[in-house]
């Protein structure tokens, strides 16, 4: 063992870590964005939105993760006839993949809340997108969080694969190191370590929302 | 406009058509044989952590939250570029010289215990989800723990957790892509490989795209027939 490869090389790959966490911050933000417009499509009355949305989701909950970036990356340009640089690639293959399970959790927690706080939105005046907004995508919301912020975490794991475009993040930068001074045994290690403990902590936040029961909370701030 | 000469026989024209067939079925023979491993020891571990003796449960908690909590891709690069240096120097030769196909058996192996981490978990919940009789009865009838799990609560806590187990397969198959970043000719790899002697990628992506899409619906429809044999009776039948 030679912890001395990680500590002459801690500035370039804790660089890489603040790219890891961007792009994490980006995909989670943009994919739960899309992923509530998604979900929200997906217990529409109107075909036009539910079809689209069902179809979205089937697509790529199907397909892996590397090959939408190998789609974004290599052949959107072919398509558009215009350049993209890896870090946009990536966020862009990010968002619209994670959407699709963004999507299925907001769903799920839709048709959790309970069907009086829709009758009783629509009876004190609010219009359907009003209730939606105001009234039950914030119950939704707040009821799954704790698989939200599990997802979340597995987004964090996930931006490793912007590795394969040659995006210097975390990943990328341990295996450039390890290219060069040839210390796997230690950069891996160092490199799990460094997941697991972020990673832990965010299941951790995730399992103490979910011991905080939501309606029970929900119940004592209406007292 | 879109200015693209479409060449759709790159797919099948020789040598890329037998390419494309050899990286279909590393994709599911690497797959299925991962499955394999994560199935066997997700019940295990699973069933470790049921036990009443702490320091053993324990040792499944952090099992599950090692290989959990960790990228897919870090264990990969673990098991292909790190595992090798625990062994000797006359063993590393072995290895070198005897497994030609290492990156393949490390695909495996990294794929099993990452998926055995996750399928764990369905069976704990599984496993508390059965009646608590059935506990009772197996240890009654003078069944050892080994067995009472063996032959009565795995079987049980599989058929109760195939939805969700057949949801980590299909996990545990899209996962399989990633084997091509320590050089596994897999179905994505073969895509990329192909690309980049042809420059047709958006065939060779939309190919692969579609192997994984049918395989994956395939998947799905034979695991709602699966389903609907393996149900216990008595139960209500669940929502998919």
């Amino acid at each position: 063992m030679d912890l001395g490869v990680i500590t002459r090389n801690a500035g370039f790959i804790f660089g890489g870590l603040v790219l890891t966490f961007e792009l994490a911050a980006l995909a989670i933000t943009g994919g739960l964005a899309l992923g509530v417009l998604l979900g929200a499509a997906r217990v529409s009355r109107r075909p036009w939105l539910y079809w689209p949305a069902t179809a979205y989701i089937h697509f790529f909950r199907g397909l892996p993760l590397i090959l939408v970036i190998f789609w974004l990356y290599f052949l959107l340009p072919v398509l558009t006839g215009r350049n993209l640089d890896e870090f946009t690639a990536a966020v862009a293959s990010f968002v619209v993949y994670e959407a699709s399970y963004f999507a299925e959790i907001v769903r799920a927690g839709i048709q959790s809340t309970s069907r009086g706080q829709a009758m009783a939105a629509a009876a004190s005046g609010l219009t359907g997108p009003q209730a939606f907004r105001l009234v039950i995508l914030p119950q939704a919301l707040r009821n799954m969080l704790p698989s939200l912020t599990n997802h979340a975490v597995v987004i964090f794991q996930d931006t490793s694969l912007a590795y394969v475009i040659g995006l210097r993040e975390f990943l990328r930068r341990v295996n450039l190191v390890d290219a060069r001074e040839a210390r796997s045994m230690e950069l891996y290690l160092f490199a799990g370590v460094v997941y697991l403990v972020l990673c832990s902590l965010g299941a951790l936040a995730a399992q103490r929302l979910e011991r905080r029961s939501p309606w029970l909370s929900g119940a004592r701030r209406n007292d | 406009m879109l200015n693209y000469d479409f060449d759709w026989s790159v797919l099948w024209r020789a040598p890329y058509g037998a390419m494309f067939a050899r990286g279909v079925l590393t994709t599911v023979h690497l797959s299925l044989l991962a499955w394999l491993l994560a199935l066997v020891l997700g019940a295990c571990v699973g069933a470790i952590r049921m036990q009443p003796w702490p320091p053993l449960r324990r040792l499944g908690g952090a099992y599950v939250s090692l290989f959990r909590n960790t990228p897919f891709l870090v264990q990969l690069f673990f098991w292909y570029f790190a595992a090798p240096l625990l062994l000797s120097e006359s063993g590393q030769l072995w290895l070198y010289d005897n497994v030609p196909d290492y990156a393949y058996w490390a695909g495996v192996l990294g794929l099993g215990i990452y998926t055995a981490s996750r399928v764990a978990e369905q069976f704990r919940s599984a496993f508390f989800s059965i009646p608590r009789d059935q506990y009772r009865a197996a240890f009654a009838s003078g069944l050892t723990s080994i067995q009472a799990y063996r032959l009565v609560l795995i079987p049980y806590a599989f058929r109760l957790a195939l939805p969700t187990i057949t949801t980590e397969f299909l996990t545990c198959f899209k996962n399989s892509a990633l084997a091509m970043t320590i050089g596994v000719m897999e179905t994505t790899h073969t895509a990329s490989h192909v690309e980049a002697f042809t420059s047709h990628g958006l065939e060779t992506t939309t190919a692969a795209s579609l192997v994984y899409l049918s395989l994956a619906w395939t998947v799905i429809a034979a695991m709602g027939a699966v389903e609907r044999r393996l149900r216990i009776r008595g139960l209500l039948a669940r929502r998919r």
